[in-house]
Parts: C-alpha cells; sequence; structure tokens
C-alpha cells in the first residue's frame, strides 16, 4: 500500500475490489444503464438535427412579411361609436415591405444574422406547348439566397459555376417533376405568365430535386428583377429571408427584429411549431426513459452498498476503534459509489458508442444511403460520467450514513 | 515521574443501559480505577459481570453515564465525539479476542491502518514503523500475507503490532488469548509483556485465564459491575 492517495480512496478500492463479483455486476449493471442513455441520446440527437438540417436546408431562419392588410371600422361623431356594423376581412394584395432595402442594410449589420435576401414569391402558370403547369415562382438574388436555401445542393441537371446554378434575369430553374410534366430539359424554353397578366419567355437553365414530389413539381426560381416585372411590383419584394447563427435563438432574434423594424418577422420556431412540438414530446418521453434507467442504477448501487456495509460492519467497528470518524466512514462509502458510477459510465459510453455506431451501419435507406449523419458529441459522454458519478454519490447516501452512524462496539459485535 | 499523570483513572464512573425506561439496568456502578505507565494489569471477572462494558468506556467507545475518564490526565467528559475518535486513535490501541483484522488488507497493510487513518504520517515513516512491529512480533516474512490467509496466533500478533502501530500509552486487550491454543497463546502474552517492558506502554488485559492473570503486575476484579472489594483492598497484586 503506497500513501499516493488518502485513506478514503485506498479503502474504498480496496472494499470494492475485495467483493469483485458483485462489484462486477453491480458495474455491468450500471454500464448497461449508462450504455441506455448514450444510445438513445446519440440516436435522438443525430435524428432531430438531421431533421432540423433537412428543415433548415429548405426555409429561411426568420422572414419579414407584408403587414396584414386589415379593414378599420368607421367611427360615428361621437366617441365610441362605429357605423359599420360588420367589419370584411379584406383580400390581400401583393404588396411590397416599405423601405425594404433600408431594413436589408440595417440587418446585415446584426451581429446574429448571418445572411439576408430580399426575394419575391408568386404564383404563375408555366406553359410550354398545350401543357400548362401552375408554379409558385420566388423571384431571389442567387448570391445571397443560396446561402440560405441550398438549391445548389439539389440540382441533378445544369452547369454550377463557382457552386451555383446560373441565373440571370433570362433563366428559370425548375424542380424534375415540373421538368417531366412539360418536357423540358436545361436550355429548353419556357413561357412564364404570372398572375398580373404579364409574360416572359425563360430558358430552364438547371433543374433540381429536393426529394419531394410537391416541391418539385410546384417550385420555380427566377432573378429577382425578372418576378417583379412578371408580378408586377417593379422595385419591391414580399419577403426578406434572413439565417441567424444560431437556429435555436430565430424566435428571439425575429422579435427583436419586429420590434425593431416595425415589420412582421415570423422565426422558423414559430413557422414549424407543430415540428418543434414533436421534438418537446419525444425529448420529454426520453427524458422519462432516462429517469427510470437512473433510479435503477441509482438502486442497484445502494443495495449494493447497503449489502457492503452489513458485510463490513465489523471491518467498520474496527476501524471506528481505531480512530477513524463518522466523515472519513461515511467518504469511504460515498467514493464507492462514486466510483461505481465512474467506472459503469466508462464501460457503459464505450458500450452505447459502439452500438450506436453498429446501428449507424447496419440500418440503412432502401437505396443504402444513411438515414441521418453519424455524429457522437464529446459532451454527452461527459454527461453520462457526470450524470453516473453523482448517481452513484447519492445512491451511496443511505448506507453511507448507515455506515457512518453504526455504534462501534454493535458492529465488532457484527 | 512525579508530575506524570496516569494512563487512566476512573472516578466513580456507572453505566446504565435504558435510562428512565421498566428495562433500565446498571451495569456498572462506582468503578474506580488508576493505570499508571509501564503497568500491566488483569481485568478478570465472571460472564456479565460488566467487563466488555468497562473496556468499552475505557477505549471510549461508549460513555459512562455518570463518573470521570481521564486518559492522561484529559477529562474525556469534555470531549465531542470527534475530539474522543482522535484521543482514542493516538492514545489507545485495541487487541481483540477474534483478531478483528480488516480482511481486505496484508498484514502489513493493517498495521499501517491507524497511521493512514490519521494522516500525519509520511509514506515512508509509515511502512518503515509496521515492517519493525512486525519484525517485532516476527512476523516481519508474512507481512504482505493477507490477513486470512494466516493462522490465529499470527493474526493476533498481527492485531498487536497494529494496536501499537499510534504508539499509544494504553493497549486494551480483551481476551486476546482466547482463541489460541496454550503455545500460541503463551506466544502472544509474551509478544505483549515484552513490547510492555521495552516500551513503557501500559497493559489492561481482559482474561478469564487465572494463570495468565497471575503472570501479570496485578488483577482488577468486576463483580457483579463492582470493583471487588473496597478502598486500597479492591486491587490485589498478584505479584
Amino acid at each position: 500500500m503506497n500513501r499516493w492517495a488518502p485513506f478514503e480512496w485506498i479503502t474504498s478500492i480496496r472494499f470494492l475490489k475485495e467483493g469483485r463479483m458483485q462489484t462486477l455486476f453491480i458495474i455491468t449493471g450500471i454500464a448497461i444503464g449508462v450504455a441506455v442513455i448514450v444510445f438513445m441520446s446519440a440516436l435522438l440527437t443525430s435524428l432531430q438535427a438531421n431533421i432540423v438540417r433537412r428543415v433548415l436546408t429548405s426555409q429561411p431562419h426568420i422572414q419579414i412579411i407584408p403587414p396584414d392588410e386589415v379593414a378599420r371600422s368607421l367611427r360615428g361623431n361621437e366617441p365610441g361609436t362605429t357605423l359599420a356594423a360588420t367589419i370584411q376581412r379584406p383580400t390581400q394584395r401583393l404588396r411590397s415591405i416599405d423601405q425594404w432595402q433600408t431594413i436589408t442594410a440595417q440587418l446585415v449589420q446584426h451581429p446574429d444574422i448571418t445572411y439576408v435576401s430580399p426575394n419575391l414569391s408568386a404564383s404563375a402558370l408555366a406553359v410550354r406547348g398545350d401543357a400548362s403547369r401552375s408554379i409558385t415562382m420566388t423571384g431571389i438574388d442567387p448570391l445571397v439566397y443560396f446561402k440560405i436555401v441550398k438549391l445548389p445542393d439539389f440540382i441533378v441537371l445544369g452547369t454550377l459555376i463557382n457552386g451555383m446554378p446560373q441565373l440571370t434575369s433570362e433563366d428559370i430553374i425548375i424542380g424534375t417533376e415540373l421538368a417531366k410534366d412539360l418536357g423540358v430539359t436545361v436550355g429548353d424554353k419556357l413561357n412564364v405568365t404570372a398572375a398580373s397578366g404579364n409574360a416572359r419567355l425563360l430558358t430552364v437553365s438547371a433543374i433540381f430535386d429536393l426529394g419531394n414530389k410537391g416541391a418539385n413539381s410546384h417550385n420555380a426560381f427566377v432573378a429577382l428583377r425578372t418576378a417583379q416585372v412578371l408580378a408586377n411590383l417593379v422595385g419591391g419584394v414580399l419577403a426578406i429571408d434572413i439565417t441567424v447563427v444560431d437556429p435555436y435563438q430565430a424566435e428571439v432574434i425575429a422579435q427583436e427584429i419586429s420590434v425593431g423594424t416595425g415589420r412582421t418577422a415570423d422565426s422558423w420556431i414559430k413557422t414549424n411549431a407543430q415540428f418543434f412540438t414533436a421534438i418537446n414530446a419525444q425529448k420529454l418521453s426520453f427524458g422519462v426513459i432516462r429517469l427510470f434507467v437512473g433510479l435503477s442504477v441509482a438502486f442497484g448501487i445502494a443495495s449494493v452498498l447497503v449489502v457492503s456495509v452489513i458485510q463490513r460492519s465489523k471491518d467498520i467497528g474496527i476501524l471506528r476503534a481505531m480512530g477513524t470518524s463518522q466523515r472519513q466512514i461515511l467518504r469511504v462509502f460515498l467514493l464507492q459509489g462514486a466510483l461505481l458510477g465512474f467506472l459503469g459510465s466508462i464501460v457503459g459510453s464505450a458500450l452505447g458508442g459502439l452500438s450506436f455506431l453498429f446501428f449507424h451501419s447496419v440500418v440503412r435507406q432502401s437505396d443504402g444511403t444513411e438515414i441521418f449523419p453519424f455524429s457522437i458529441e464529446p459532451s454527452l459522454f461527459v454527461s453520462a460520467l457526470v450524470l453516473a458519478v453523482i448517481t452513484g454519490v447519492a445512491a451511496a447516501a443511505v448506507p453511507a450514513l448507515r455506515a457512518a452512524r453504526l455504534d462501534p462496539v454493535v458492529a465488532m459485535r457484527g | 515521574m512525579a508530575d506524570t499523570p496516569p494512563v487512566l483513572r476512573l472516578e466513580a464512573v456507572c453505566k446504565t443501559y435504558n435510562l428512565g425506561t421498566e428495562a433500565e439496568v446498571e451495569v456498572l456502578h462506582d468503578i474506580d480505577l488508576v493505570l499508571q505507565p509501564h503497568e500491566f494489569v488483569a481485568l478478570m471477572g465472571p460472564s456479565g459481570s460488566g467487563k466488555s462494558t468497562l473496556l468499552n468506556i475505557i477505549g471510549l467507545l461508549d460513555r459512562p453515564t455518570s463518573g470521570k475518564l481521564f486518559i492522561n490526565g484529559q477529562d474525556t467528559g469534555e470531549l465531542d465525539d470527534e475530539a474522543l475518535t482522535k484521543l482514542r486513535g493516538r492514545s489507545i490501541g485495541f487487541v481483540f479476542q477474534s483478531h478483528f483484522l480488516i480482511s481486505a488488507f496484508t498484514a502489513i497493510e493493517n498495521v499501517m491502518m491507524p497511521m493512514l487513518v490519521d494522516q500525519k504520517f509520511p509514506n515512508a515513516a509509515m511502512r518503515a514503523r509496521a515492517h519493525a512491529l512486525l519484525a517485532e512480533m516476527e512476523l516481519d516474512k508474512w507481512e504482505d500475507n493477507l490477513a486470512n490467509n494466516m493462522s490465529g496466533g499470527q493474526q493476533q500478533r498481527v492485531a498487536i503490532a497494529r494496536g501499537l502501530s499510534m504508539n499509544p500509552s494504553l493497549i486494551l486487550a480483551d481476551e486476546p488469548t482466547g482463541n489460541l491454543d496454550s503455545v500460541s497463546a503463551d506466544t502472544v502474552f509474551k509478544m505483549m509483556r515484552k513490547v510492555n517492558i521495552a516500551n513503557g506502554t501500559t497493559f489492561l488485559i481482559v482474561t478469564h485465564n487465572i494463570d495468565l492473570a497471575k503472570r501479570c503486575d496485578r488483577i482488577v476484579e468486576v463483580v457483579d459491575g463492582r470493583m471487588e472489594g473496597q478502598g486500597a483492598d479492591r486491587l490485589r497484586v498478584s505479584r
């Protein structure tokens, strides 16, 4: 015995080593519990990150939209009186965001905002020969818009220049379904007529596949200037798309923008409320599972240590007779709990990580590609370790107190 | 020497269990006892006479209901549990009938344990002292053996070495030869006597063996929780 550690450490380790079968079984139990937590956490985090990534690659974090048009009540001469009994909701015309250039310039300066892209979406009709399809035409500035919506990643046909498809005022980018329905490919001409009646002949410069049939048949992208002309809204935009540094702060920043600019700003968190409800439900159910796993681990540790206190009552008595204080005895058993938690979490983290790796390599989509990208945050292992050690110490509290309070005379009598 | 306080002084010590209840029982009545340095004293008495209770009180493992207990002149009644534990660790060594070695540790580790608990000794000094004590008990060859792998006599000698490791002024031995054969018992007794003579450590030995008791400096008898006889007569010096 080298005095490399205080009495409590040496005694705790020796007690655990002496009851090695007991120690081995409880470490296995803790390891399984920690492995379940690590595996489920990694799986849930990866799936969530994948879903969030998919959502955020096809939409901005925040969108500024024109204010809702509302009808005002016709007031009478007397205060508090109205003349019209019924107020009808007015139709929502295409109206540009007022002073969008100034707002854009302000937002670009915001430290939490990465990209700002004014754009214009309007319905139109794509016509080729006898075939026609209704589309949602979005006018964009490709240099910034493609930083927000990663459309170039989904281009399946067409040349990319500096990683971006060509989009001049004469071009249009359409989806695979629309291209199939209209029988066009890259380089073909398409007649686009907007609801305003304005029409342009545009060239298909690229074709994308977003992995969604509806999105591939109804979406089309043109230059902002082209959309402005077609929608009869020259110089105007209908939305300002924004990305921020931390997507989960989008709602806070959106509220800040609303207050600062007086415009309506919707975050992706608000517009995808159901998605977040689902994520929260998932988190809650996982939290419940984690709680029960943690409780079973805690009771496992506690039961082993309670038995250990009974088995070692004579040892405790003799240690007390030798001058060991109650606090030292308390620490000996708390340390055993912490050590069990620590060792169990090391084994469990390895087991959980390897299980997740195996799961990721075996479970694939029908085309053989991965369901989600493999990633485990090192912080997951750290938190599993901390949690297991805390659980170990907490579980050891009752047996440790019992050991510390043992009357040495009674303890030695057995 | 005149200024040296007695190692142990008991003044009118009483012990009552279940105080204030119908099951109240007084186990010890007005016990007075003084042990001087270098003394080697046998404590005798029939079973149930209160010897073990007295030993527990002297060993600071239990508190008297009334009376005073002084260890090296210090009144223990003024000390809290923490201070009593510290005093016990530094001033009193225990040797029990059932050895009570800690099975998870080797012989030398058991001897080092009180020093480790005290946290005052450097590692090298701790090991050297434990080795010297085991050599004194003629067990230095066995020092790395686990306690469980040693004979009863060897374990008892390890227990004596452990009792001596903090160089206490008082060793309390509760029937230290009770579980040993006559040869081992004689060896263990001689070892204790050797330490007593060489170091001046005071021994109080509980025993039922009259032959062993007669080899002590004096015999103290407890009968029905009282010291046998009164005043100076209660201490029957056998030698």
